[in-house]
């Protein structure tokens, strides 16, 4: 059973910063997880009151404050208008909506958890992460950093015009997911997130030809399933309890191969 | 420390532990409404209102309420009478521990998308488990409260 000693509301970063250099100190985010362990926490340390549960929209970005809840994700307008309902669809059927009025999409992130619909979905987005002392680095380099006791203050998610689509397959709704695929075609990128994996999310991206093909909507069914199984071959997976490795692979490659013809579809369209 | 809050409209103030749950906090004031169920944070059981949103009240702590308004199926008597007589109506419940859960969030639901699709209320209602029945019977109640509603408030 989680234990906490001292709960702090912290009154600017550099203050939660500084308590969160102590190991035996945490830093809140839904905790949902974190409620799961048999923690002994010292100062339990809440953001809460910075004002980092906004998202703010301008004509080159989404500001993501860290506080925000994966329900506010899924409501928001813009986010929605702008990325298809991508960001939407990768969060609908995490537990049900009273789990996402809590769970916030820096614990999503921070945690880097391998099961994450969120870090999957960024990670297929030209997202960024806002660190308090690290900076703003590329959401696929802070997927690759060791955990540090660093503050997530916010991701910035850059308007870039394309089309997006999420896919993921549940043994249950409301389950974890068995994998989860996040894609976008932008310009002459096309990305391909892939999460659960078991294992914490990866990108890859598609060749500049493959992506051309896939815009201007020249792909045949054949083809595309090609595509897909040879994208899917480059993305590592194992087993769990949800299932196997070999099942996963091939799951893999249906959900990426439905993923592009969504793409495909879209075209890359929604220029401004 | 000491937290200051509403719950069910009275002020509070109290001293309390850190680590108390939110869960904790409403039944010690007498809200038994709010049931412990999975602990997974998956079952819905423990629904209250946290400022309006229903959240999980066995996954938040006490501490965090500090200066917001709380609500328990107690608090919302008339609203929750009016709409429990249609998920007994349809015999919807049967041992009806996960009732008053599902009736927050149905509330929550109903507040927020008064005319719901099918797909939206199960959807909605997702995170609210039940073991005794199929959901079709909650579903049932649900539609013809809304149909009630959609009359004006007669049968």
């Amino acid at each position: 059973m989680l234990k906490i000693k001292n709960y702090v509301k912290a009154e600017s970063l550099q203050q939660a910063y500084e308590l969160n250099q102590k190991k035996s100190n945490r830093l809140l985010g839904g905790m949902l997880w974190m409620k799961m362990s048999s923690a002994q926490i010292q100062t339990a340390i809440d953001l809460s009151g910075l004002m980092l549960d906004q998202i703010e929209e301008t004509d080159e970005e989404f500001r993501i404050g860290c506080m925000v809840t994966l329900r506010q994700i899924e409501l928001h307008q813009g986010l929605n208008d702008w990325f298809q309902g991508m960001l939407r669809d990768s969060v609908k059927d995490i537990v049900g909506v009273q789990f996402r009025n809590l769970a916030t999409v820096g614990g999503s992130i921070f945690g880097r958890f391998g099961f994450s619909d969120v870090l999957t979905a960024f990670l297929a987005l030209d997202t960024k992460v806002e660190l308090y002392r690290g900076g703003i680095i590329p959401l696929e380099e802070f997927v690759k950093m060791p955990r540090d006791r660093d503050i997530l203050v916010r991701l910035i998610v850059k308007k870039t015009s394309g089309t997006f689509a999420y896919l993921s397959h549940r043994n249950a709704r409301t389950d974890f997911p068995v994998l989860a695929v996040g894609m976008s075609l932008c310009g002459k990128q096309a990305r391909i997130s892939v999460g659960a994996r078991p294992q914490k999310a990866m990108a890859i991206e598609l060749s500049e030809a493959e992506t051309e093909k896939i815009r201007e909507g020249v792909c045949s069914e054949e083809e595309l399933a090609g595509i897909a199984q040879a994208a899917a071959e480059k993305i590592p997976t194992g087993s769990n309890m949800r299932t196997g490795s070999e099942y996963r692979s091939h799951l893999c490659g249906v959900l990426i191969r439905r993923g592009l013809m969504k793409l495909q579809e879209g075209g890359g369209r929604h220029e401004d | 420390m000491k937290i200051n809050l509403t719950l069910n409209g009275k002020r509070i103030e109290e001293e309390i532990r850190a680590d108390l749950l939110l869960i904790d906090f409403v039944r010690e004031h007498g809200c038994f409404s709010v049931k412990r169920g999975c602990e997974t944070s998956g079952c819905g059981l423990c629904t209250v209102f946290l400022d309006e949103k229903p959240v999980l009240s066995c996954s938040v702590l006490a501490a965090r309420a500090d200066g917001h308004a709380v609500t328990t199926l107690e608090g919302l008597q008339k609203e929750a009478e009016e709409f429990g007589a249609f998920i007994a109506d349809q015999g919807a419940e049967q041992c009806g521990f996960c009732n008053p859960g599902m009736i927050m969030n149905a509330i929550a639901l109903f507040r927020e998308n008064p005319d719901p699709t099918d797909e939206e209320m199960k959807e909605y209602l997702a995170g609210n488990l039940c073991r005794c029945s199929g959901y079709e019977g909650q579903l049932r109640g649900m539609k013809a409260f809304l149909e009630y509603k959609k009359q004006g408030g007669t049968v």
